[in-house]
């Protein structure tokens, strides 16, 4: 129990637990040398399946359906990528890709603009129902996307929005609003508000103050918050597989499962170019912001 | 302010060195200006114009819809055009004496269940080998963890399915090959319910891990060296450290991660119905996401899917209800 609890003490054994100093940092050493190698472990054991989609991404496909195993491309080839991209027999990546950057990225900039309003409101101005409405992004946030497909389903059906990229990407606005609102929130929060009084008295008006004064310390907060609603809506499957399934308005997550279908003749190896493709912009955007990832998670509650 | 803003605002970042300071909310001046804030007359109300208006059709609307739909029959003719009869509560009737729908809850419950243990347990552990690390280890330890943290849900759910593979799988391979286990030859993973789960469970865990690291991690490096030391010199063991000391210092982001941990797991849907696809049996399969999926949208009965989302909507916003009442509270609204 202690071993997994609290590392770094038992390792040595009874023997090692006298307290002079010598052995304590031997003892030290040793442990570090083992915490170091368990770490290098777990990370082979977490990177793996990642090595592996790209590893496979890259292997002839009648290779990766022979009896031998190969740990690395030996055989290096692209044609899995030409596959995925240019075959004709298949549903095409190519408009999938552009369905998903366009409900993307309309998503990002419509929920950054709504949600940096709305942010504003709550944290620069004193009003009635202020915290109602704080409480109800919240709650809303907590509300299952699983159990809603149904209804959204038939008010976008209702709309006429079905199948089409403006349909989800309305939808997707309101998926990612309230973390959206609640993140920027803090971090209008962080700038003083003094900063922008000084301003006011300088001569800005209200509105002017904010332009230049809040806004370029609000940038990075903005970009951050945008790559939390890109991964989000680039990753969203549930949704897009209930209201777009028509094949030309396919966002990539449903066209990649639509490999899978075809049950006993997946090409396993297409399938790994494809996922690469996929995750490759979501994996160089989340290096990016992983920093302010735990927090924002924590306190805005994304993913799912 | 209680401990939590202590351990989550300044995220630290898993590149050594690198602090990243997120915005203060509930930072003392916070109260002063309440006072100063302007009303505002008008305008914080135009503001929030364009957002409500969203949430108001994309949220609102279909929740109604929802608790209408629900207490209707709501079958094929009716999405081509029938009036719907309203039948009040026999859905909830019809879904409250159906014994599947009690199988599923219940497999949702114990799978979501024994992922957030296993989570949680892994994640702790992870953290506090991290904090234990040299420099270029932990670095090397943090790019693992985020690669697995960064795999969109569906792409790793494909990956997965193809390590355990029934012929040309990796994992099949290996338990073969090195470790000699004859019984894994062309072992088919998914087509048994309970190692169906044991795989999808890998992945949710494989998954959730880094952030629960992470989080925690940034609680760790908030607990004061002296504080430790000290106790150390009186005696402490490193047990009753971590539970004395370090444990209170973690516990309000331990309990935030678990609840959305919870959250997140009892209503997953990409991961198990993905793995369906790839080869798992949908009836034994089914959690309380994708049950709902095969009854309304796939089976085209609304009326009862509808009864059977409202139930769950229900026992998620239960378990939410814990986690907004610790963020209203510690957050000064």
């Amino acid at each position: 129990m202690t071993a997994t609890i609290t590392p770094g003490v038992q390792v040595a054994g009874p023997a090692a637990r006298a307290r002079a100093p010598r052995t304590g940092r031997r003892r030290t050493r040793l442990a570090t040398v083992g915490w170091s190698a368990l770490s290098v472990v777990l990370f082979a054991l977490f990177a793996f399946p990642v090595y592996w989609m790209v590893n496979t991404s890259f292997q002839p496909n009648n290779e990766i359906r022979g009896s031998e195993i190969h740990f690395w491309p030996d055989n290096f080839t692209l044609r899995n990528y030409e596959t995925v991209l240019f075959d004709p027999g298949r549903t095409p990546f190519l408009p999938a890709a552009a369905n998903s950057l366009i409900v993307t990225i309309t998503t990002v900039a419509v929920a950054l603009v709504f949600a940096f309003l709305a942010a504003l409101a709550v944290t620069r101005f004193r009003f009635r129902s202020r915290r109602t409405f704080i409480i109800a992004i919240l709650v809303i946030q907590m509300i299952p996307g699983e159990a809603m497909m149904v209804s959204i389903f038939r008010v976008i059906d209702g709309w006429h929005l079905l199948n089409t990229l403006i349909g989800l990407t309305i939808v997707y606005v309101a998926t990612v609003l309230p973390f959206t609102i609640w993140t920027l929130r803090g971090f209008v929060n962080g700038v003083p508000a003094d900063l922008e009084e000084a301003a006011m008295i300088d001569g800005c008006s209200r509105a002017g103050a904010f332009w230049r004064v809040t806004f370029p310390l609000l940038a990075p907060g903005l970009v951050a918050t945008g790559v939390f609603g890109f991964i989000q809506a680039w990753n969203e499957f549930v949704m897009a597989l209930v209201l777009n399934a028509r094949p030309d308005m396919m966002t990539l997550p449903v066209w990649l499962r639509t490999f899978l279908v075809a049950n006993g003749t997946t090409n396993w190896a297409a399938i790994m170019a494809g996922s690469t493709l996929m995750a490759v912009p979501v994996i160089v955007f989340f290096l990016f912001v992983q920093g302010r990832m735990t927090s924002g998670l924590v306190s805005g509650a994304v993913k799912g | 302010m209680t401990t939590t803003d202590a351990g989550l605002t300044p995220a630290v970042s898993a590149v050594e060195g690198e602090r990243l300071t997120a915005p203060e909310p509930g930072s003392p001046r916070s109260g002063r200006r309440s006072r100063r804030a302007p009303t505002g007359g008008f305008t914080p109300y135009a503001l929030l114009v364009p957002a409500s208006i969203v949430l108001a059709a994309i949220v609102g609307w279909p929740l109604i819809q929802l608790l209408v739909t629900s207490m209707q029959e709501f079958g094929r003719a009716q999405v081509f055009g029938a009036p719907p009869a309203f039948v009040w509560f026999e859905n909830y009737v019809a879904v409250l004496t159906d014994a599947t729908f009690y199988e599923v809850l219940a497999r949702s419950l114990v799978f979501a269940a024994g992922c957030v243990i296993v989570t949680m347990a892994l994640g702790t552990a992870v953290a506090l080998l991290l904090q234990r690390l040299p420099k270029g280890f932990r670095l090397l330890l943090s790019l693992g963890l985020l690669l697995a943290w960064a795999m969109p849900p569906l792409s790793a759910t494909i990956v997965w399915g193809w390590m355990f593979d029934t012929d040309y799988g990796v994992v099949n391979h290996v338990l073969v090959n090195t470790f000699g286990l004859e019984q894994f030859t062309q072992h088919s993973w998914l087509i048994e319910p309970l190692s169906f789960f044991l795989v999808a469970g890998v992945i949710i865990v494989w998954g959730a891990v880094p952030f629960v690291a992470f989080a925690l991690y940034a609680g760790l490096t908030q607990v004061p060296d002296e504080v430790l030391e000290a106790s150390q010199l009186d005696g402490a063991g490193g047990f009753s450290r971590f539970r004395l000391i370090v444990f209170p210092y973690l516990k309000p982001i331990f309990l935030i991660t678990t609840i959305l941990q919870i959250i997140w797991d009892l209503k997953v849907f990409t991961q198990i119905f993905a793995l369906q696809d790839i080869g798992g049996i949908r009836e034994k399969t089914n959690t309380l996401g994708v049950y709902i999926y095969q009854v309304s949208i796939a089976g085209g009965d609304f009326g009862t899917g509808g009864a059977i989302a409202v139930i769950t909507a229900l026992i998620l916003m239960s378990v939410s209800l814990f986690y907004i009442r610790r963020v209203v509270k510690e957050e000064e609204l």
